[in-house]
Protein backbone atom coordinates (compact mmCIF):
# COMPACT_ATOMS: atom_id res chain seq x y z
CA UNK A 1 0.00 0.00 0.00
CA UNK A 2 1.25 3.32 -0.62
CA UNK A 3 0.29 6.44 1.32
CA UNK A 4 -1.96 8.92 -0.12
CA UNK A 5 0.50 11.40 -0.71
CA UNK A 6 3.74 9.23 -2.61
CA UNK A 7 1.37 7.16 -4.82
CA UNK A 8 2.25 8.08 -8.47
CA UNK A 9 0.10 10.86 -10.39
CA UNK A 10 -1.68 8.51 -12.48
CA UNK A 11 -3.36 6.76 -9.80
CA UNK A 12 -4.99 9.47 -8.34
CA UNK A 13 -6.20 10.56 -11.55
CA UNK A 14 -9.79 9.63 -12.91
CA UNK A 15 -10.00 7.01 -15.38
CA UNK A 16 -11.23 8.13 -18.64
CA UNK A 17 -14.55 6.72 -20.08
CA UNK A 18 -13.70 3.87 -22.51
CA UNK A 19 -14.00 4.37 -25.88
CA UNK A 20 -16.59 2.49 -27.91
CA UNK A 21 -16.89 1.93 -31.78
CA UNK A 22 -19.49 4.98 -33.47
CA UNK A 23 -20.57 1.92 -35.11
CA UNK A 24 -22.89 1.62 -38.14
CA UNK A 25 -25.75 4.13 -37.60
CA UNK A 26 -23.46 7.21 -36.63
CA UNK A 27 -24.71 9.33 -38.97
CA UNK A 28 -28.36 9.07 -36.72
CA UNK A 29 -26.51 10.82 -34.50
CA UNK A 30 -23.40 12.80 -36.28
CA UNK A 31 -24.86 13.28 -39.87
CA UNK A 32 -28.63 12.85 -40.09
CA UNK A 33 -29.11 13.84 -43.80
CA UNK A 34 -27.10 10.72 -44.35
CA UNK A 35 -29.25 8.32 -42.20
CA UNK A 36 -32.45 10.37 -43.73
CA UNK A 37 -33.66 12.01 -40.68
CA UNK A 38 -34.87 15.96 -40.90
CA UNK A 39 -32.29 18.67 -40.24
CA UNK A 40 -32.91 20.49 -36.90
CA UNK A 41 -32.25 24.03 -36.77
CA UNK A 42 -28.17 24.45 -36.99
CA UNK A 43 -26.00 21.10 -38.43
CA UNK A 44 -22.61 20.46 -37.89
CA UNK A 45 -21.53 19.53 -42.06
CA UNK A 46 -18.74 19.81 -44.83
CA UNK A 47 -18.88 23.19 -45.71
CA UNK A 48 -16.20 25.06 -43.64
CA UNK A 49 -15.91 27.73 -45.93
CA UNK A 50 -18.42 30.35 -47.37
CA UNK A 51 -18.06 32.08 -50.36
CA UNK A 52 -16.83 35.26 -48.18
CA UNK A 53 -13.96 33.24 -46.65
CA UNK A 54 -10.68 34.35 -47.27
CA UNK A 55 -8.37 32.70 -49.13
CA UNK A 56 -8.25 29.71 -51.67
CA UNK A 57 -11.17 27.93 -51.95
CA UNK A 58 -10.27 24.32 -52.44
CA UNK A 59 -12.47 20.51 -52.38
CA UNK A 60 -10.97 17.72 -50.22
CA UNK A 61 -11.58 14.17 -51.20
CA UNK A 62 -11.50 10.78 -50.62
CA UNK A 63 -12.17 7.49 -49.53
CA UNK A 64 -11.41 5.19 -46.73
CA UNK A 65 -9.91 1.83 -46.94
CA UNK A 66 -9.89 -1.11 -45.30
CA UNK A 67 -7.17 -3.82 -45.07
CA UNK A 68 -8.63 -6.35 -47.71
CA UNK A 69 -8.60 -2.78 -50.09
CA UNK A 70 -12.23 -2.36 -49.91
CA UNK A 71 -13.56 1.30 -49.46
CA UNK A 72 -15.17 1.21 -46.64
CA UNK A 73 -18.87 3.18 -47.12
CA UNK A 74 -20.05 4.02 -43.35
CA UNK A 75 -17.43 6.20 -42.43
CA UNK A 76 -17.24 9.84 -40.52
CA UNK A 77 -14.77 12.09 -40.89
CA UNK A 78 -14.27 14.93 -38.43
CA UNK A 79 -12.13 18.09 -39.92
CA UNK A 80 -10.39 20.45 -37.87
CA UNK A 81 -8.45 23.09 -39.54
CA UNK A 82 -6.90 26.73 -39.58
CA UNK A 83 -7.47 29.26 -41.62
CA UNK A 84 -5.63 30.85 -44.98
CA UNK A 85 -3.94 33.03 -42.11
CA UNK A 86 -2.71 29.99 -40.37
CA UNK A 87 -5.44 30.59 -37.34
CA UNK A 88 -8.06 28.24 -35.63
CA UNK A 89 -11.24 29.51 -35.63
CA UNK A 90 -12.12 27.82 -32.67
CA UNK A 91 -15.63 29.38 -31.80
CA UNK A 92 -18.00 27.30 -34.31
CA UNK A 93 -20.75 29.81 -35.60
CA UNK A 94 -22.40 28.98 -39.04
CA UNK A 95 -22.95 32.60 -39.51
CA UNK A 96 -19.40 33.20 -40.07
CA UNK A 97 -17.67 32.72 -43.00
CA UNK A 98 -15.10 30.06 -42.14
CA UNK A 99 -15.26 27.48 -39.30
CA UNK A 100 -12.40 25.31 -38.49
CA UNK A 101 -14.45 22.26 -37.69
CA UNK A 102 -16.84 20.20 -40.12
CA UNK A 103 -17.91 16.33 -40.43
CA UNK A 104 -18.65 14.09 -43.93
CA UNK A 105 -19.55 10.97 -44.22
CA UNK A 106 -18.14 8.13 -46.57
CA UNK A 107 -21.57 6.45 -47.62
CA UNK A 108 -23.01 4.19 -50.08
CA UNK A 109 -24.80 6.71 -51.58
CA UNK A 110 -21.35 8.27 -52.62
CA UNK A 111 -19.80 5.30 -53.59
CA UNK A 112 -17.98 5.77 -49.94
CA UNK A 113 -16.00 9.20 -51.46
CA UNK A 114 -16.39 12.31 -48.67
CA UNK A 115 -15.37 15.67 -49.42
CA UNK A 116 -15.25 18.97 -47.35
CA UNK A 117 -15.56 22.35 -48.98
CA UNK A 118 -13.17 24.60 -47.19
CA UNK A 119 -10.17 26.96 -47.72
CA UNK A 120 -6.52 26.17 -48.15
CA UNK A 121 -5.24 26.39 -44.44
CA UNK A 122 -2.07 28.09 -43.80
CA UNK A 123 0.67 27.52 -42.66
CA UNK A 124 0.38 27.24 -38.25
CA UNK A 125 2.91 29.03 -36.38
CA UNK A 126 4.68 27.06 -33.30
CA UNK A 127 6.02 28.64 -30.13
CA UNK A 128 9.67 28.44 -31.20
CA UNK A 129 8.57 30.40 -34.06
CA UNK A 130 8.78 27.06 -36.22
CA UNK A 131 5.86 26.67 -38.93
CA UNK A 132 3.87 23.81 -39.33
CA UNK A 133 3.44 22.84 -42.79
CA UNK A 134 -0.65 23.83 -43.99
CA UNK A 135 -2.34 20.55 -42.77
CA UNK A 136 -6.34 19.28 -42.02
CA UNK A 137 -6.53 17.44 -38.99
CA UNK A 138 -8.87 14.42 -39.60
CA UNK A 139 -10.55 12.04 -37.23
CA UNK A 140 -12.43 8.25 -38.83
CA UNK A 141 -15.14 7.38 -36.79
CA UNK A 142 -16.49 3.58 -37.76
CA UNK A 143 -17.94 0.40 -37.52
CA UNK A 144 -15.40 -1.91 -36.48
CA UNK A 145 -13.17 1.09 -35.61
CA UNK A 146 -13.13 1.33 -31.30
CA UNK A 147 -10.96 4.36 -31.25
CA UNK A 148 -11.47 7.02 -33.42
CA UNK A 149 -8.29 7.65 -35.44
CA UNK A 150 -5.83 10.81 -36.08
CA UNK A 151 -4.20 11.77 -39.22
CA UNK A 152 -3.19 15.20 -40.87
CA UNK A 153 -3.99 15.47 -44.75
CA UNK A 154 -0.86 17.54 -45.75
CA UNK A 155 -0.50 19.39 -49.46
CA UNK A 156 1.53 17.81 -52.15
CA UNK A 157 1.90 21.77 -53.65
CA UNK A 158 3.94 22.66 -50.49
CA UNK A 159 6.89 20.42 -50.97
CA UNK A 160 9.41 23.42 -49.03
CA UNK A 161 6.59 23.74 -46.14
CA UNK A 162 6.75 19.70 -45.54
CA UNK A 163 10.19 19.06 -45.94
CA UNK A 164 10.15 21.48 -43.26
CA UNK A 165 7.23 20.55 -41.11
CA UNK A 166 8.29 19.23 -37.11
CA UNK A 167 5.37 17.36 -37.01
CA UNK A 168 5.42 15.52 -40.51
CA UNK A 169 9.28 14.89 -39.75
CA UNK A 170 8.35 12.87 -36.37
CA UNK A 171 7.06 10.44 -39.26
CA UNK A 172 10.19 8.25 -39.50
CA UNK A 173 9.97 6.81 -42.25
CA UNK A 174 9.73 8.41 -45.75
CA UNK A 175 7.30 6.24 -47.10
CA UNK A 176 5.12 6.57 -44.46
CA UNK A 177 5.16 10.29 -44.55
CA UNK A 178 3.83 10.29 -48.41
CA UNK A 179 0.63 9.00 -46.85
CA UNK A 180 0.01 12.05 -45.46
CA UNK A 181 0.50 14.16 -48.77
CA UNK A 182 -2.66 14.42 -50.61
CA UNK A 183 -2.68 15.14 -54.28
CA UNK A 184 -3.73 17.69 -55.85
CA UNK A 185 -6.11 16.99 -59.15
CA UNK A 186 -7.75 19.62 -61.60
CA UNK A 187 -11.35 19.85 -61.96
CA UNK A 188 -12.32 22.55 -63.54
CA UNK A 189 -12.45 25.46 -61.57
CA UNK A 190 -12.45 23.99 -58.58
CA UNK A 191 -9.10 22.80 -57.24
CA UNK A 192 -9.23 19.31 -55.67
CA UNK A 193 -6.96 17.73 -53.76
CA UNK A 194 -7.58 14.09 -53.01
CA UNK A 195 -6.82 12.25 -49.79
CA UNK A 196 -7.33 8.24 -49.55
CA UNK A 197 -7.00 6.77 -45.82
CA UNK A 198 -5.86 3.22 -45.94
CA UNK A 199 -6.50 1.52 -42.30
CA UNK A 200 -4.57 -1.29 -42.89
CA UNK A 201 -1.88 -3.40 -45.16
CA UNK A 202 0.17 -1.42 -47.84
CA UNK A 203 0.39 1.93 -47.96
CA UNK A 204 -1.44 2.27 -44.73
CA UNK A 205 -1.78 5.95 -43.12
CA UNK A 206 0.12 6.75 -40.77
CA UNK A 207 -2.06 7.95 -37.89
CA UNK A 208 -1.13 9.69 -34.92
CA UNK A 209 -1.78 9.40 -30.81
CA UNK A 210 -1.85 12.62 -29.11
CA UNK B 1 -7.88 31.94 -29.41
CA UNK B 2 -5.61 30.20 -28.14
CA UNK B 3 -6.94 29.79 -24.93
CA UNK B 4 -6.36 26.46 -25.08
CA UNK B 5 -2.65 26.87 -26.16
CA UNK B 6 -0.86 26.37 -23.29
CA UNK B 7 -2.78 23.56 -22.37
CA UNK B 8 -2.24 19.97 -23.31
CA UNK B 9 -3.88 16.65 -21.87
CA UNK B 10 -3.14 13.49 -19.55
CA UNK B 11 -1.75 11.16 -22.19
CA UNK B 12 -4.75 8.53 -23.63
CA UNK B 13 -4.42 5.39 -21.89
CA UNK B 14 -4.19 2.86 -24.54
CA UNK B 15 -4.01 -0.33 -22.44
CA UNK B 16 -7.53 0.77 -20.83
CA UNK B 17 -9.38 1.54 -24.25
CA UNK B 18 -10.33 -1.11 -26.57
CA UNK B 19 -7.61 -2.21 -28.93
CA UNK B 20 -7.93 -1.59 -32.46
CA UNK B 21 -7.47 -4.83 -33.69
CA UNK B 22 -9.96 -7.30 -31.11
CA UNK B 23 -11.24 -10.28 -33.25
CA UNK B 24 -13.81 -11.01 -30.95
CA UNK B 25 -15.53 -8.14 -32.88
CA UNK B 26 -15.21 -9.03 -36.30
CA UNK B 27 -15.44 -5.86 -38.21
CA UNK B 28 -11.79 -4.69 -36.28
CA UNK B 29 -9.87 -7.14 -37.82
CA UNK B 30 -9.64 -5.70 -41.43
CA UNK B 31 -9.91 -1.94 -40.03
CA UNK B 32 -7.38 -1.87 -37.68
CA UNK B 33 -4.30 -0.18 -38.01
CA UNK B 34 -0.89 -2.93 -38.41
CA UNK B 35 1.46 0.05 -37.59
CA UNK B 36 2.18 1.65 -34.43
CA UNK B 37 0.41 4.99 -33.55
CA UNK B 38 3.03 7.55 -34.38
CA UNK B 39 3.31 9.32 -30.74
CA UNK B 40 3.63 13.09 -31.16
CA UNK B 41 6.00 14.31 -27.40
CA UNK B 42 4.80 17.77 -28.07
CA UNK B 43 1.12 17.96 -29.12
CA UNK B 44 0.81 21.39 -31.17
CA UNK B 45 -2.49 23.77 -31.31
CA UNK B 46 -3.55 21.90 -33.54
CA UNK B 47 -3.96 19.11 -31.05
CA UNK B 48 -4.77 21.08 -28.60
CA UNK B 49 -7.14 23.39 -29.55
CA UNK B 50 -10.29 22.64 -30.61
CA UNK B 51 -14.13 23.92 -31.51
CA UNK B 52 -16.37 25.96 -29.00
CA UNK B 53 -20.17 24.96 -29.61
CA UNK B 54 -21.65 27.72 -27.74
CA UNK B 55 -22.99 29.52 -30.95
CA UNK B 56 -24.15 26.57 -32.57
CA UNK B 57 -27.91 27.24 -32.47
CA UNK B 58 -30.47 24.27 -31.22
CA UNK B 59 -33.66 24.22 -31.41
CA UNK B 60 -35.97 23.57 -28.29
CA UNK B 61 -36.66 19.69 -28.42
CA UNK B 62 -33.06 19.14 -29.26
CA UNK B 63 -32.65 16.97 -25.90
CA UNK B 64 -35.78 15.41 -25.56
CA UNK B 65 -36.51 12.30 -27.40
CA UNK B 66 -39.74 12.17 -26.51
CA UNK B 67 -41.02 15.02 -28.38
CA UNK B 68 -38.08 15.65 -30.84
CA UNK B 69 -39.57 13.50 -34.21
CA UNK B 70 -43.35 14.22 -33.13
CA UNK B 71 -44.95 15.76 -35.79
CA UNK B 72 -46.64 18.70 -33.93
CA UNK B 73 -44.62 18.93 -30.51
CA UNK B 74 -47.63 21.29 -29.31
CA UNK B 75 -49.92 18.12 -29.31
CA UNK B 76 -51.57 17.26 -25.94
CA UNK B 77 -51.37 14.39 -23.57
CA UNK B 78 -49.82 11.15 -24.96
CA UNK B 79 -51.01 12.05 -28.67
CA UNK B 80 -48.07 11.08 -30.67
CA UNK B 81 -45.11 10.23 -27.84
CA UNK B 82 -42.96 7.55 -28.26
CA UNK B 83 -43.54 3.95 -26.74
CA UNK B 84 -41.44 2.52 -24.54
CA UNK B 85 -39.94 2.90 -21.16
CA UNK B 86 -39.56 6.81 -20.46
CA UNK B 87 -36.40 7.53 -19.37
CA UNK B 88 -34.03 10.83 -17.79
CA UNK B 89 -30.79 9.91 -19.06
CA UNK B 90 -28.54 12.56 -17.47
CA UNK B 91 -25.07 13.16 -15.55
CA UNK B 92 -21.90 15.27 -15.58
CA UNK B 93 -19.22 15.58 -18.13
CA UNK B 94 -15.89 15.92 -16.25
CA UNK B 95 -12.17 15.85 -16.65
CA UNK B 96 -9.59 13.40 -15.34
CA UNK B 97 -9.09 15.67 -12.08
CA UNK B 98 -12.94 16.05 -11.54
CA UNK B 99 -12.93 19.42 -12.94
CA UNK B 100 -16.56 20.08 -14.59
CA UNK B 101 -16.46 20.32 -18.49
CA UNK B 102 -18.84 23.14 -19.14
CA UNK B 103 -20.53 24.10 -22.55
CA UNK B 104 -19.74 21.31 -24.12
CA UNK B 105 -21.65 19.18 -26.98
CA UNK B 106 -22.70 15.92 -25.76
CA UNK B 107 -24.61 14.56 -28.65
CA UNK B 108 -26.49 10.96 -28.59
CA UNK B 109 -28.03 8.20 -30.71
CA UNK B 110 -30.26 5.17 -29.96
CA UNK B 111 -32.24 2.34 -31.12
CA UNK B 112 -36.06 2.83 -30.81
CA UNK B 113 -38.15 0.72 -27.71
CA UNK B 114 -37.73 -2.33 -30.02
CA UNK B 115 -34.16 -2.19 -30.93
CA UNK B 116 -35.10 -0.81 -34.57
CA UNK B 117 -32.70 2.31 -35.96
CA UNK B 118 -34.01 5.39 -38.04
CA UNK B 119 -31.63 4.36 -40.30
CA UNK B 120 -31.77 3.90 -44.21
CA UNK B 121 -29.53 0.87 -43.75
CA UNK B 122 -31.08 -1.01 -40.85
CA UNK B 123 -33.45 -3.71 -42.03
CA UNK B 124 -34.13 -5.72 -38.56
CA UNK B 125 -37.69 -6.67 -38.69
CA UNK B 126 -38.75 -4.31 -35.17
CA UNK B 127 -41.24 -2.13 -37.13
CA UNK B 128 -39.92 1.54 -36.86
CA UNK B 129 -41.74 4.03 -33.85
CA UNK B 130 -43.30 6.11 -36.25
CA UNK B 131 -43.06 9.22 -33.23
CA UNK B 132 -39.12 8.30 -32.59
CA UNK B 133 -36.10 9.41 -34.33
CA UNK B 134 -33.54 8.80 -32.16
CA UNK B 135 -31.37 11.30 -31.55
CA UNK B 136 -30.17 13.99 -29.22
CA UNK B 137 -28.22 17.18 -28.19
CA UNK B 138 -27.13 19.57 -26.26
CA UNK B 139 -24.62 21.10 -24.25
CA UNK B 140 -23.48 20.98 -20.74
CA UNK B 141 -24.73 23.52 -18.13
CA UNK B 142 -21.80 25.75 -16.13
CA UNK B 143 -21.11 22.71 -14.11
CA UNK B 144 -20.86 20.20 -16.79
CA UNK B 145 -24.15 18.66 -16.36
CA UNK B 146 -26.06 17.66 -19.55
CA UNK B 147 -29.91 15.61 -19.46
CA UNK B 148 -32.05 14.11 -22.26
CA UNK B 149 -34.97 12.83 -22.19
CA UNK B 150 -35.89 9.20 -24.29
CA UNK B 151 -37.22 5.79 -24.16
CA UNK B 152 -35.04 3.19 -23.14
CA UNK B 153 -33.83 1.53 -26.61
CA UNK B 154 -34.06 -2.13 -27.00
CA UNK B 155 -31.26 -4.62 -27.74
CA UNK B 156 -31.08 -6.07 -31.00
CA UNK B 157 -29.08 -9.04 -32.94
CA UNK B 158 -26.49 -8.28 -35.44
CA UNK B 159 -24.27 -10.37 -37.20
CA UNK B 160 -20.97 -11.08 -35.68
CA UNK B 161 -21.18 -14.68 -33.97
CA UNK B 162 -24.11 -16.53 -35.41
CA UNK B 163 -26.45 -15.25 -32.55
CA UNK B 164 -25.04 -12.04 -31.14
CA UNK B 165 -26.87 -9.34 -29.20
CA UNK B 166 -26.55 -5.84 -28.53
CA UNK B 167 -27.66 -4.74 -24.98
CA UNK B 168 -29.55 -1.94 -24.46
CA UNK B 169 -26.89 0.95 -25.19
CA UNK B 170 -27.07 5.16 -26.28
CA UNK B 171 -24.53 5.64 -28.03
CA UNK B 172 -22.94 8.97 -26.81
CA UNK B 173 -20.07 11.79 -28.23
CA UNK B 174 -18.60 14.26 -26.22
CA UNK B 175 -16.34 17.07 -27.75
CA UNK B 176 -14.81 18.60 -24.52
CA UNK B 177 -12.21 21.09 -24.67
CA UNK B 178 -10.03 19.84 -27.55
CA UNK B 179 -9.81 17.46 -30.28
CA UNK B 180 -7.80 15.52 -27.85
CA UNK B 181 -10.88 14.60 -25.22
CA UNK B 182 -12.54 13.71 -28.31
CA UNK B 183 -14.68 11.04 -27.11
CA UNK B 184 -17.45 8.55 -28.41
CA UNK B 185 -18.86 6.06 -26.53
CA UNK B 186 -22.08 4.12 -25.77
CA UNK B 187 -24.04 4.06 -22.34
CA UNK B 188 -25.31 0.50 -21.08
CA UNK B 189 -27.74 -0.27 -18.39
CA UNK B 190 -27.13 -1.29 -15.07
CA UNK B 191 -28.29 -4.78 -14.75
CA UNK B 192 -28.99 -5.90 -18.16
CA UNK B 193 -27.95 -9.45 -18.67
CA UNK B 194 -26.06 -9.06 -22.45
CA UNK B 195 -23.35 -5.96 -21.06
CA UNK B 196 -20.99 -9.22 -20.49
CA UNK B 197 -22.14 -11.12 -23.59
CA UNK B 198 -21.59 -8.52 -26.00
CA UNK B 199 -18.19 -9.07 -28.42
CA UNK B 200 -17.97 -4.78 -28.22
CA UNK B 201 -18.49 -4.60 -24.91
CA UNK B 202 -15.52 -7.31 -24.69
CA UNK B 203 -13.27 -5.12 -26.73
CA UNK B 204 -12.38 -3.67 -23.34
CA UNK B 205 -9.89 -5.73 -21.59
CA UNK B 206 -10.48 -4.48 -17.90
CA UNK B 207 -13.34 -4.85 -16.09
CA UNK B 208 -13.51 -1.89 -14.46
CA UNK B 209 -13.24 -0.10 -17.80
CA UNK B 210 -16.53 -1.31 -18.89
CA UNK B 211 -17.74 -0.04 -15.29
CA UNK B 212 -17.39 3.17 -16.66
CA UNK B 213 -20.21 3.00 -19.55
CA UNK B 214 -22.60 2.00 -17.22
CA UNK B 215 -25.81 4.61 -16.68
CA UNK B 216 -26.62 3.21 -12.84
CA UNK B 217 -30.46 3.57 -12.21
CA UNK B 218 -30.91 6.65 -9.73
CA UNK B 219 -34.38 6.67 -7.70
CA UNK B 220 -33.65 9.67 -6.35
CA UNK B 221 -33.84 11.59 -9.79
CA UNK B 222 -36.40 9.71 -11.08
CA UNK B 223 -40.05 11.44 -11.49
CA UNK B 224 -43.14 9.80 -9.70
CA UNK B 225 -45.60 8.50 -12.30
CA UNK B 226 -43.17 9.94 -14.86
CA UNK B 227 -40.43 8.45 -15.68
CA UNK B 228 -36.95 6.41 -14.49
CA UNK B 229 -33.74 8.24 -14.08
CA UNK B 230 -30.17 6.88 -15.61
CA UNK B 231 -27.24 8.67 -14.26
CA UNK B 232 -24.32 8.43 -16.91
CA UNK B 233 -21.04 10.86 -16.02
CA UNK B 234 -18.26 11.35 -18.69
CA UNK B 235 -14.69 11.89 -17.72
CA UNK B 236 -12.52 12.94 -20.79
CA UNK B 237 -8.86 13.32 -20.88
CA UNK B 238 -7.48 15.98 -17.58
CA UNK B 239 -6.39 19.00 -18.52
CA UNK B 240 -2.92 20.06 -17.79
CA UNK B 241 -1.28 23.58 -17.62
CA UNK B 242 1.90 24.09 -19.36
CA UNK B 243 3.73 27.11 -17.74
CA UNK B 244 7.31 26.18 -19.74
CA UNK B 245 6.88 26.23 -23.27
CA UNK B 246 9.93 26.09 -24.30
CA UNK B 247 13.07 24.28 -22.96
CA UNK B 248 16.01 25.31 -24.28
FE1 LIG C 1 -26.01 0.71 -31.64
Amino acid sequence: MHQPNTRPLTQSLLKETASQTAGPYVHIGLALDIAGLPPREEEIWNRLASDDARGERIELVGRVIDGNGDTVRDALLEAWQADADGEYQCRFDLQAPFNSFGRTAATVENDGEWTFSTVKPGAVALPDGRKMAPHVNLAVFARGVNVQLHTRLYFDDERDANDACPILNSVESPTRRRTLIAIREEAGEQRRYRFDIRLQGEGETVFFDF
Amino acid sequence: MPSNDNKHYVPRDRNWHPPAHAPGYKTTVARSPRQALVSLLSPTVSERAGPDFTRLRMGPHDNDLLLNFREDPALAGSAGLPIGERVIMFGRVVDQFGKPVPHTLVEMWQANAGGRYRHKKDRYLAPLDPNFGGVGRCLTDESGWYRFRTVKPGPYPWPNDVNSWRPAHIHVSVMGPSISTRLVTQMYFEGDPLIPLCPIVNTLRDPEAVETMIGRLDMANSRSMDCLAYRFDLVVRGELQTYFENQG
